[in-house]
C-alpha cells in the first residue's frame, strides 16, 4: 500500500470539503473494496477522508411510506433491522447474503453503492425497488445512478448520504454464488411495486446491473413464476469468464427470475 | 504519521502510526500480540478475526487509524494471564477444534462473535453457515464445529464473555 493522508471529518460538509481540496483524495468508510484494491496498488489515493465517524449517517428508519437507510449502516445493521425485516424483508435477507459476518460487521450499503461493481449486490435492489439515492448534492433516480462497469452518476465531491426505498408489494432476491468468492455469479432481484414490476439483474452484465423488460411486462399481465415460461434472456452483452460462460448466465437469469417471483409470492 | 488511542484487550494503548499501517500490523509488529495471524491478506481466510467493539471483524482489512478510539480485543485478551481459559479456547482443546492450528485464533474469535449474535443452542448447520468467512486449510472443520458448540454451551455457565 503507498502512503496516503488520513482524514477523519465529523460532517458531511467537512468530508465535502475535503474532497474539494484534493482532488485525488478517495472516500472509505468500512474499506472492504478500497483497502484490497490499495493493498494491490491499483488504487493509490494520497488522502483518505473516513466517513465512519460521522454521527447519524448509519441511520435505520422509516420516512413516510420510505424506508431510508443511511450511507454508513453496515449490511450486518440492514440485515438484522426489525424496521427493515418489517418494510422490505427481502432487502434484509440481501444484506445477510453479503460477504461472510466479520465482512458484514464493516462493509456499508453507501460504499457497496459508490463502488458499483458489477457482482454486487445492493445494485440489484435499487435499481428493482426504484430506490432514490441521495447525496450532499442532489437526489439521483436509480436508473440515472448506474452508469456501467464501476461508474456512477457520482461527482468526484460528491458523497452520498442515504437511500431511500419506497415500499413494493412484494419482492425478493435470489443469488447464484460463486463458490469461492461468494459473489453473485447471476443475482435477480424481483420487486412487485403498486404501479409496475422491475426485475433487476446483477453479476450477468457487463456494462453492470441491468433491468430485463421483457420478464417485467409479462410480470406486469400476472405475478407469477409460469409466465416466464419460454422467455430468455440474450448472451449477448453478458461476462463470460472462466466462472460461466455467457450462455450459463443467460440462462441462469431466467431460472433465478422464476424463482425469485416464487419466494416473492410466497412472502405475501 | 497518526496518533492513535485505542483499548487493547482492556488496556489503553497510545501510539504514532504510519496511517497505511493495518490493524493487524499494528496488533502484530507494534504491541507484539501475535496470536492473530495474517493467512490470506485478502480477508477470505478469516485468521486475522478481531472483534472491534464487540464485533468480529478482519484486522487485514481494518487501518489502525480506523480502530483509533474504538475498543479491540485479540485472543490474547479472551481470558487473562495465568488465569483459565476461556470456554471456547478450553472447548477448541477438549474437542481437538485444530490440526496445525494456524487458523485457531481467527476460529475462536470468530465463534464468540457467533455466540454473542446467536446465543449458546447453535446447530451444526448455523455453525458452518456462520465459518463462511474462516478457512481451514487442514479441513479440520468436524471437530471446529464440534468445539463451537461445547464452547457455547459452556459460556452460559462463565463470566468470560
Amino acid at each position: 500500500m503507498y502512503e496516503f493522508k488520513y482524514h477523519r471529518p465529523a460532517t458531511v460538509r467537512q468530508a465535502a470539503n475535503l474532497l474539494v481540496k484534493n482532488e485525488d483524495a478517495k472516500v472509505i468508510a468500512g474499506g472492504h473494496t478500497l483497502l484490497p484494491v490499495m493493498k494491490q496498488r491499483l488504487a493509490s489515493p494520497p488522502h483518505l477522508v473516513d466517513l465512519s465517524h460521522i454521527e447519524g449517517l448509519d441511520g435505520i428508519e422509516m420516512k413516510g411510506r420510505s424506508l431510508v437507510i443511511g450511507a454508513t449502516a453496515k449490511h450486518a445493521n440492514v440485515a438484522t433491522s426489525a424496521v427493515v425485516g418489517e418494510a422490505i424483508p427481502a432487502l434484509a435477507e440481501l444484506a445477510g447474503m453479503i460477504g461472510d459476518p466479520a465482512v458484514r460487521h464493516k462493509g456499508t450499503i453507501g460504499g457497496s453503492l459508490a463502488n458499483n461493481d458489477p457482482t454486487a449486490d445492493y445494485p440489484a435492489a435499487v435499481l428493482a425497488l426504484g430506490a432514490t439515492i441521495v447525496t450532499n448534492k442532489r437526489r439521483l433516480k436509480a436508473e440515472e445512478y448506474f452508469q456501467g462497469l464501476f461508474t456512477t452518476a457520482l461527482e468526484s465531491d460528491e458523497i452520498i448520504t442515504k437511500v431511500m426505498f419506497p415500499l413494493p408489494k412484494k419482492a425478493a432476491y435470489i443469488k447464484f454464488r460463486n463458490q469461492a468468492s461468494r459473489y453473485a455469479l447471476v443475482g435477480v432481484f424481483v420487486a412487485k411495486r403498486p404501479s409496475d414490476v422491475r426485475v433487476a439483474v446483477t453479476g450477468a452484465g457487463s456494462e453492470g446491473v441491468f433491468r430485463v423488460t421483457s420478464f417485467e411486462e409479462a410480470l406486469k399481465k400476472r405475478f407469477s413464476p409460469k409466465v416466464l415460461d419460454g422467455l430468455t434472456v440474450p448472451a449477448e452483452g453478458l461476462n463470460s469468464d472462466l466462472h460461466g460462460s455467457a450462455e450459463y448466465r443467460a440462462h441462469l437469469i431466467s431460472v433465478l427470475a422464476r424463482r425469485a417471483v416464487e419466494a416473492a409470492t410466497g412472502k405475501a | 504519521m497518526a496518533k492513535i488511542s485505542l483499548i487493547v484487550n482492556g488496556n489503553p494503548v497510545n501510539a504514532n502510526v504510519d496511517p497505511r499501517t493495518l490493524l493487524v500490523q499494528f496488533l502484530r509488529e507494534n504491541l507484539r500480540l501475535t496470536g492473530t495471524h495474517v493467512g490470506c491478506d485478502t480477508s477470505q481466510c478469516g485468521a486475522c478475526v478481531v472483534h472491534l467493539d464487540g464485533k468480529a471483524v478482519k484486522s487485514c482489512t481494518t487501518l489502525a487509524v480506523m480502530a483509533d478510539g474504538h475498543e479491540v480485543k485479540t485472543i490474547e485478551g479472551l481470558a487473562p494471564d495465568g488465569a483459565p481459559l476461556h470456554p471456547m479456547q478450553e472447548a477448541f482443546r477438549e474437542h481437538h477444534g485444530l490440526q496445525c492450528g494456524f487458523c485457531t485464533p481467527g476460529m475462536i474469535m470468530t465463534a464468540v462473535d457467533i455466540v454473542h449474535r446467536k446465543g449458546h443452542d447453535l446447530s451444526d448447520h448455523t455453525i458452518r453457515e456462520e465459518l463462511e468467512g474462516n478457512l481451514c486449510r487442514c479441513t479440520g472443520y468436524q471437530n471446529i464445529v464440534a468445539s463451537i458448540a461445547a464452547g457455547a454451551k459452556a459460556m452460559a455457565n462463565s463470566d468470560l464473555a
